[in-house]
């Protein structure tokens, strides 16, 4: 396999960047104190590093004229579905009373009762 | 041994090591939500994964079992977090 230069060490910079952010937003997942925050850490750094190893592949199989459908698609899917689903586990982890950290905001009128009491 | 793959072993170990991150948040996670958390960053690291391994072993077959994991990865996440959060999957 001939590969211009070029093209391997950038492919090979992008790899590094992708694992380097994936092993970020899993460190970031096992230290935050709380939910919330390990809830923020993944969903962004590794979105980030699938996008930079899959952007590394469409890179090669370009440089050797393969067209890389799959590869887009998977890109496309990461960058749509990533959000959507941290999304849908905040509003499951809201729905649960999952505890915060975060301080109570000053100036809120007292509660009211709660309409929906946590199962 | 060229630059490109040196860079895929070290790729290949970094996301190896996140994925035992993800394996001891998936084990301890206090709460149900850290779990499917875990899951899902679980099921990212696994696409990259399988695509630096594609890569290293010069197959194009393993681009789509990518695609197939990143899709299974999101359904079940949004299942389990609709789960979690109605009590029902499907209404």
């Amino acid at each position: 396999m001939e590969l211009n230069p070029i093209v391997e060490w950038l492919a090979a910079a992008l790899i590094l960047i992708g694992a380097f952010f994936l092993l970020v937003g899993s460190i970031g997942m096992l230290r935050l104190p709380d939910f919330y925050m390990r809830l923020h850490a993944p969903t962004k750094a590794s979105t980030l590093g699938v996008g930079g190893v899959l952007l590394a592949s469409l890179l090669l199989g370009w440089s050797q004229g393969q067209p890389g459908i799959a590869e887009l698609l998977i890109t496309l899917f990461v960058f749509v579905t990533a959000p959507v689903s941290a999304n849908l586990l905040a509003q499951a982890a809201l729905h649960l009373r999952v505890p915060s950290r975060a301080q109570e905001p000053k100036g809120l009128p007292p509660k009211p009762a709660d309409p929906d009491p946590a199962p | 041994m060229n630059v490109l793959q040196i860079a895929l072993d070290i790729g290949i170990g970094a996301v190896t090591l996140s994925l035992l991150l993800c394996g001891w948040r998936l084990l301890r996670g206090p709460t149900v939500p850290d779990r499917v958390l875990a899951l899902d960053t679980l099921y990212l690291a696994v696409v990259a994964l399988v695509v630096m391994l594609g890569l290293r072993w010069q197959t194009p077959l393993l681009f789509e079992a990518a695609l197939i994991v990143a899709l299974l990865g999101f359904v079940g996440t949004v299942a389990l977090a609709r789960y979690l959060s109605r009590g029902d999957v499907v209404e």
